[in-house]
């Protein structure tokens, strides 16, 4: 391994990339974005690395071309962030369900309106349903590391999904961190080259993206779920190669001081950093709380989730953006519903928070701590909302 | 061994339902949507070829007498050549259920 240098996330986000061999990049690089793209086309451009970079005029458009290029059978990549990845929205179903390996990057950001550009996950959940495998860093090193396991993970033969990284906007890509690089040799070692199932080629014809009849679509869907649920078994087995080359541990459920704790706070994204302290400082005051972290959004990693909060009497999900109307932030109901049948299932305390970039600080979660303890009903609460 | 017009089961499905034998749409008979059938009067008919060339379906076909019909497997009824027909050599008629 490297020695430790300091670099900005989104521009170590792109140096990722830059190691990973890729073919063809697609980006549309306007506001609300990051450093990725700028970067990637740096890169590209210098002659570091043999790739076509397409400059398309939107993210409709950025995605629907690499979803073609990887049809091709080249190994692609995307960046965007908040509202571009909605302009994405309409596409990205059909890039899971060709079973293209497109490996995205998102720098999570608040979606309109009212306008906003800064960090919270608005913009990553109105996609949960998309058929992608959602994964979220929590710090800079994390953002290297899942960046290349992403394009393993996604090209694998038994998953053949795409993927997309979630990385908080400013919290995480504007941040500079002391980051270690793999050498271009080990990166070559850890992954290997695409294999396509089947290519786009004129001298073999085929077809991909089918019209389907009512007669067969139900049949393409269930399909489609079962190869997203299935692949959890090839991203832990990814994860493991991982850890044995490298040395960092990656599990879809990360857990914190959570031996003997009967009060558990749950957050997915860079606030974990923020968390672990509040969880150090509750411990040394004697309180028994601990830290979940959900890495793996989808597939959701229920059996992990279940091992990781077991004797847990109050979960404490902090949830990034609302599904308004409903019944709160998308990952407490989800684990809500999930949990639903379970005999003792801990109490579940909503906490909606960190909206538009609003801190939560050590402190504020150490006052959520004391509310939840304090709270009667299930119902979700938008955290220091002023009243 | 013949080909299944489409999976039995969900586990039959090709990843990403990729189909690897060109042409085979032609196997999807679409006619069934249909609710109105295009009929030629041969006797007005001037033989220009316009429902031809207008069929967005691509199913009229021209006779060895030079008139034209069509594939009423793919037809959907659209009536577009009825509508383009000048000389009104095509009425559209109602299928019975």
């Amino acid at each position: 391994m490297g020695k430790r240098i300091g670099m900005e996330v989104g521009i170590a986000a792109a140096e990722a990339v830059g190691l990973c061999n890729i073919d063809v990049a697609a980006v549309y690089p306007i506001t609300p974005q990051s450093h990725i793209a700028e970067h990637l086309s740096d890169i590209v451009h210098d002659g570091r690395i043999d790739a076509e970079f397409i400059t398309v005029e939107s993210e409709h458009s950025s995605i629907s071309a690499c979803a073609g290029a990887s049809a091709t059978g080249a190994r692609v990549y995307t960046a965007t962030s908040s509202q571009g990845l909605m302009y994405m929205h309409e596409i990205l179903p059909i890039v899971s369900a060709m079973r293209l390996p497109v490996v995205m990057g998102n720098a999570n950001r608040a979606v309109s309106g009212p306008l906003n550009i800064w960090n919270d996950h608005t913009d990553i959940m109105p996609q949960r349903d998309s058929g992608w495998i959602v994964m979220h860093a929590e710090n800079g090193q994390e953002v290297i590391d899942m960046t290349i396991q992403s394009f393993k993970i996604a090209e694998h033969a038994d998953v053949m999904l795409p993927t997309v990284l979630n990385m908080d906007g400013f919290q995480l890509t504007h941040m500079i961190e002391p980051l270690e690089f793999p050498t271009q040799a080990e990166v070559n070692k850890f992954l290997p080259d695409r294999v396509p199932y089947a290519t786009l080629h004129p001298d073999k014809p085929m077809s991909m993206g089918c019209f389907n009849m009512p007669e067969i679509f139900t049949e393409t869907l269930k399909a489609k779920d079962t190869a997203l649920i299935n692949s959890k078994k090839t991203i832990v087995k990814i994860w493991n190669e991982w850890e044995k080359q490298f040395g960092r541990a990656y599990k879809p459920v990360e857990t914190y001081k959570t031996k003997g704790a009967d009060t558990m706070i749950l957050t997915m994204g860079s606030m974990g950093e923020t968390a672990s302290v509040a969880v150090d400082e509750l411990r040394k005051a004697g309180k028994p709380i601990g830290l979940v972290k959900l890495r793996l959004w989808r597939p959701f990693p229920l059996e992990e989730l279940r091992m990781a909060i077991k004797g847990c009497k109050t979960l404490i999900v902090m949830d990034r953006a609302v599904s308004f109307g409903g019944a709160g932030g998308p990952v407490a109901t989800e684990i809500k519903s999930l949990l639903f049948h379970d005999k003792d299932r801990p109490r579940i305390v909503d906490f909606i928070m960190g909206l538009g970039g609003r801190d939560v600080t050590v402190e504020n979660f150490i006052d959520m701590v004391a509310r939840a303890g304090k709270k009667k009903d299930e119902s979700y609460e938008y955290y220091g909302v002023r009243e | 061994m013949k080909q299944k017009k489409w999976p039995e089961a969900w586990h039959e499905v090709t990843p990403g339902c990729m189909v690897f034998t060109p042409g085979s749409a032609s196997t999807y008979k679409t006619g069934s949507w249909r609710a109105q059938r295009p009929i030629w009067e041969n006797k007005q008919c001037i033989k220009c070829g316009i429902c031809y060339m207008f069929c967005p379906e691509g199913c009229i076909s021209e006779t060895t007498e030079g008139f034209f019909e069509a594939n009423l497997d793919y037809c959907k009824g659209c009536g577009i050549c009825a509508h383009e027909c000048w000389p009104q050599a095509i009425a559209m008629i109602e299928e019975e259920v």
